[in-house]
């Protein structure tokens, strides 16, 4: 109960470089170093073969403090010939390779849902989140209990009323304020609900960081930015080497809406008992919002157009996302009929009455939020595991009707 | 349409939450931030580590804790001028009465078991108080909304009813690990560990019941200065060896099926290796030993990963081992231990002693931690899920109080879409007219009422079937039994008496034609059974020698993949039927006899909204529901497609 377990965001013993004997040692001396305890799980099942390395793992496990019974083992452990590879995998082991008695006892109940193998790449996943409003504080709450590696966040607000409204991690108490923006008083408020979990602050204009920003995450996820900044940072995150999965939401009054980017993306799902691999495409967000409306399905969500008319609307104005009130509904109503004309599409599909509460209500409704941001965590824990089918590529959600609408908005047929 | 954001009427609701588990406090969090001022909330558990993962509410250090105080203090956190008030108490409670419920506007359940969904549903009926009701499992999830008169209450449809397995299955010819785990849990530890006195039918059937059973009251008592390490491979050799040999003699019986092997702990163990073999382990032992609060064989055998499946040769070590540490460091307990989850030696016992037997059978053998979560009936639960059922709850909570009927969803999470909906909302049933609950539709008992006494009535029929907790029995004007702290000492005397009487020799005798009136005082609910005497029962189909129709239950046949979706006593959150829907297409073939209503009576929500199962249907009052009104939308082509096969697959790959 108080050993210290090793940590999978301890990092500095993560990857040592054994390209000899003397590194061996001084890898080990640093792990005893560290006062950790040594919990060396599952040791046979990646050296199948090997009776000799059962013996060093388990002297290994059983000796508190260093001892010359170490260096005897290794040195017989050096002769093996593949010893830097499993070496290197002892390395991965205490990265989180397998998980901990407390991380199983902690997440039995969801190792249950999605299996310890997900489990271990989630604990290994870094996450970046910007701007905190209600919708995201409920999609942050979900990876951080799912057990996430970090979680980064970006939003330089300070607190305002607005900012409260739904959002249940920030405390309505000013003194803790301090000065403070509203992505630090989150982080404070998502540490709490898992110390496993490395919660962060970065500073700064999002749409002002570089690429190698971006390439310390597996998954981006962008709220109350204009649609250039999106789609400025999806092009950032495509250009990387590694495959960083993106997403954007948005929710307002009791409608939300969620667009998915995954690139090319490769996973595994079953099928009538048999585990199938899967990949599908994905168009960037300029791509698929330059879809001709024409040529869009007759039933798609009336949401999707009506979040584009807004956005063209917020951008046109030069406003920042969600700056828009019930004041600007003529001109909305106008820019409407001029976009329709253009995409040849009736009216009809983008009713006034729901632009009407799209633009009424500046606040989000927590209700609607807690679904959004729990289809949204959903999505991003699927994408992690590689497991199940990932939704591609928006999602809408409008609590007047209750239905949680998938759409593939995309000029490629879609995959089936 | 007014704004569900906006609505007035939430400023002046005053709501009860029932379970502030995984659903209780997401739910907790939204009504909080969605405006509602008066909050009460009924919870009997105490917090343990398993919950951290989705009840945030709670930390590490409120384990032990009760749920329902702890969930007020971390939401007044952000919400500090709400009220919120907790109990610490089961919502059976007789404090929790009509009147106690009438003085809320809506109920909202987040409950884990049938059993109180049942009573809360009963209650809210006789308060006449709206209802919504909710449940999770995995990715999987739905709501619901009962309004007396205006929907079906909880209980007008079918639940699946608590799992059972043929005896035979269990004892004689296991097929599926979850066998061997009832084998090992509710015959073999009980009776090792638990009271020696209950009726137990470990022995195998074989030809000559008698003389086997015989042998096995001999073997279970430990002899005379006998060491523990004996007596344990004695247990060992008796129960994997001799059994299984006994089993086999009756050849007959293995003609269709795969024979087992009997297994002897000289064969899988070296005579030395019981013991413990050298400092290393030791060292190990004593190392964890320090860091386990509990006794562990795994801990003092130096196992450690849970995932792990281990062979027949670990499993045998950990069964001999945790049958020592239970007679050694727990002899006090011995005698009347029932299983517990959460007892790490218990669930370490079943799950060896449920690998052996399985490898004696030739089914795959299954990690602790599969074992633990098959044995315990542990639902897997994630916060996403809960977070999104939540929120529908709130929706639903707000239309009902607007009473915007025609508004009222329920609603489902699936896995994967249906329609291009992952949220898909239906259209509410009409109240079935013969639901025993709500439309007081009288049922029929079977019964043989020259042999039946009243207790197994009382017990098999009321307690077990009907779910009542207060039960009051009357023939007529006569009382037959009733249930009370206030009663009269020769009213109770009379009442003993009459529990151990046959039916038929009642003051008021209970014969083919009787009419029984049940009523339960604090569910203030009532109904009438109409008694028709049979004389025989098919001992493996009607074990209880007792038939009760017009229930909405569900026929209680197992299947064996099941225990899953039950709505059983783990922490969190089972859900009703209909989530269970998209199983039974794949899996019916695996039902087997008498089953066709948990088929036909779960795909009624089908041939509502498609055509494509019209042959599902026949006479059967329990569908014939109307639905309350068209749906509205233009483009409302809504199917309830429930055969996804993904979705049971997706259960069996997590029972893998």
């Amino acid at each position: 109960m108080n050993s210290r377990i090793l940590q999978p965001n301890m990092r500095p013993l993560t990857s040592p470089n054994f390209t000899g004997f003397s590194n061996v040692i001084r890898f080990v001396l640093s792990l005893f170093a560290t006062g950790a305890r040594l919990r060396i799980f599952r040791f046979t099942s990646f050296l199948s073969n090997s009776i000799e390395l059962k013996v060093v793992s388990a002297q290994l496990t059983s000796v508190r403090a260093f001892d010359f019974s170490i260096f005897s083992s290794l040195s017989f452990f050096v002769r093996f010939p593949a010893i830097n590879h499993y070496l290197y995998r002892l390395g991965l082991n205490m990265d989180g390779e397998e998980l901990t008695e407390q991380e199983t006892a902690l997440y039995d109940r969801q190792i249950r849902v999605w299996g310890a193998d997900a489990q271990r790449r989630l604990s290994k996943s870094h996450i970046l989140v910007c701007g905190m409003k209600g919708t995201v504080a409920e999609f942050c709450k979900n990876i951080v209990l799912a057990g996430v590696g970090s979680v980064t966040l970006v939003d330089d607000r300070v607190v305002t009323e607005e900012a409260l409204s739904a959002n249940f991690l920030i405390p309505p108490d000013e003194s803790v304020y301090g000065g403070r923006t509203v992505a630090e008083i989150c982080g404070d408020s998502l540490r709490e609900f898992n110390p496993m979990v490395s919660v962060s602050v970065q500073k700064g204009d999002i749409s002002s960081f570089g690429g190698d920003f971006f390439d310390k995450f597996n998954v981006v996820v962008i709220s109350c930015c204009s649609a250039g900044t999106k789609k400025l940072i999806n092009d950032k995150c495509r250009k990387l080497s590694k495959r960083v999965a993106f997403y954007t939401v948005d929710c307002r009054d009791s409608c939300g809406e969620i667009f998915v980017d995954l690139q090319s993306y490769k996973y595994s799902k079953k099928k009538l008992g048999e585990t199938v691999e899967c990949e599908i495409q994905y168009p960037r967000l300029e791509d698929a919002i330059s879809v001709p409306w024409k040529v869009l399905p007759k039933k798609v969500s009336k949401l999707y157009f009506a979040m584009r008319v807004i956005e063209s609307f917020e951008e046109a104005e030069g406003r920042k996302a969600g700056e828009i009130t019930i004041g600007d509904l003529p001109a909305l109503l106008k820019l409407r009929k001029e976009i329709c004309e253009t995409q040849s599409l009736n009216e009809s599909h983008v009713p006034s009455i729901l632009l009407e509460r799209l633009v009424m209500g500046a606040r989000e409704f927590p209700p609607a939020c807690a679904v959004i941001g729990g289809i949204l965590g959903q999505e991003v824990i699927k994408a992690i595991s590689g497991k199940g089918d990932p939704l591609k590529n928006f999602f809408f959600f409008d609590a007047m009707d209750g239905k949680g609408i998938i759409e593939d908005i995309s000029n490629e047929p879609p995959n089936k | 349409m007014a704004s569900l954001q906006h609505s007035p009427s939430i400023k002046d609701a005053k709501v009860l939450m029932v379970g502030a588990g995984g659903i209780g406090c997401e739910l907790l969090k939204t009504l909080a931030l969605s405006g509602f001022p008066d909050i009460h909330i009924i919870d009997m558990d105490t917090i343990e580590v398993s919950n951290l993962n989705r009840q945030f509410l709670f930390r590490q250090s409120h384990v032990g804790q009760p749920k329902a105080k702890v969930a007020r203090d971390a939401i007044l956190k952000f919400r500090p001028h709400i009220n919120i008030t907790p109990y610490h108490a089961n919502v059976k409670d007789p404090s929790f009465n009509v009147d106690f419920f009438k003085q809320f506007n809506v109920v909202l359940n987040g409950l884990d078991n049938l059993d109180a969904r049942r009573h809360v549903n009963r209650l809210c009926l006789a308060a006449d108080v709206p209802l919504v009701e909710s449940g999770t499992t995995g990715f999987l999830g739905q709501v619901t909304v009962h309004v007396k008169g205006k929907t079906e209450c909880y209980e007008c449809q079918p639940k699946p009813a608590p799992k059972s397995y043929p005896v035979c299955t269990i004892t004689s010819t296991p097929s599926k690990f979850v066998h061997c785990i009832v084998w090992a849990k509710d015959l073999l530890f009980t009776k090792l560990f638990g009271d020696k006195n209950q009726d137990n039918d470990l022995n195998v059937r074989s030809g000559d019941v008698a003389s086997s059973s015989e042998h096995a009251d001999d073997a279970f008592e430990q002899r005379k200065d006998e060491d523990v390490g004996d007596y344990g491979r004695r247990i060992y050799d008796h129960v994997f060896g001799h059994n299984i040999e006994v089993a086999l003699s009756n050849e007959e019986a293995w003609k269709n099926r795969n024979k087992p092997r009997p297994i002897y702990s000289k064969d899988v163990l070296s005579d030395r290796l019981p013991q413990q073999n050298g400092t290393v382990d030791r060292s190990s032992a004593t190392d964890n030993l320090s860091s386990l609060p509990a006794v562990s064989a795994m801990a003092s055998l130096g196992l450690k990963n849970l995932q792990d499946v281990w062979n027949l040769m670990e499993n045998s070590r950990v069964f001999l081992e945790a049958l020592k540490l239970f007679l050694v460091n727990r002899a006090q307990e011995v005698g009347n231990l029932t299983f517990d989850k959460d007892d790490q030696l218990a669930v370490e016992f079943v799950s060896a002693a449920a690998n052996i037997r399985a490898a004696s059978f030739g089914i795959p053998l299954h990690s602790l931690f599969e074992a633990k979560g098959i044995a315990g009936n542990i639902v897997h639960a994630v916060a996403t899920t809960n977070a999104i059922v939540a929120g529908l709850i709130v929706i639903e909570a707000i239309k009902v109080l607007e009473k915007n009927t025609d508004a009222y969803r329920m609603t489902y999470c699936l896995e994967h879409p249906s329609k291009k909906m992952l949220l898909m909302p239906v259209e509410p049933f009409e109240p079935n007219k013969s639901c025993y609950v709500c439309f007081k539709t009288p049922l029929t008992l079977e019964i043989n009422t020259r042999r039946s006494r009243l207790r197994d009535f009382v017990e098999k029929i009321v307690k077990a079937k009907l779910g009542m907790s207060y039960p009051l029995i009357m023939v007529g004007h006569a009382l037959l039994y009733e249930v009370g702290d206030d009663l009269e000492e020769d009213m109770v005397k009379n009442y003993a008496a009459n529990l151990e009487k046959v039916l038929s020799e009642l003051p008021s005798p209970v014969t083919g034609g009787t009419i029984l009136q049940v009523e339960d005082l604090q569910q203030e609910f009532t109904c009438n059974i109409s008694v028709k005497h049979r004389e025989e029962f098919d001992e493996e189909k009607e074990p209880d020698e007792m038939v009760l129709s017009g229930l909405t239950e569900a026929p209680s046949m197992a299947k064996a993949d099941d225990h899953s979706i039950e709505n059983g006593g783990s922490t969190s959150n089972a859900l009703p039927a209909n989530v269970t829907e998209p199983k039974m297409d794949v899996e019916v073939e695996e039902i087997s006899v008498g089953t066709e209503n948990i088929y036909s009576a779960q795909k009624r929500k089908l041939p509502e909204v498609s055509h494509a199962t019209k042959d599902v249907v026949s006479g059967d009052e329990t569908r014939n529901h109307k639905r309350v009104q068209k749906l509205d939308d233009e483009d409302d082509d809504v199917v309830v497609m429930f055969d996804h096969p993904e979705v049971d697959n997706h259960k069996k790959q997590r029972l893998q």
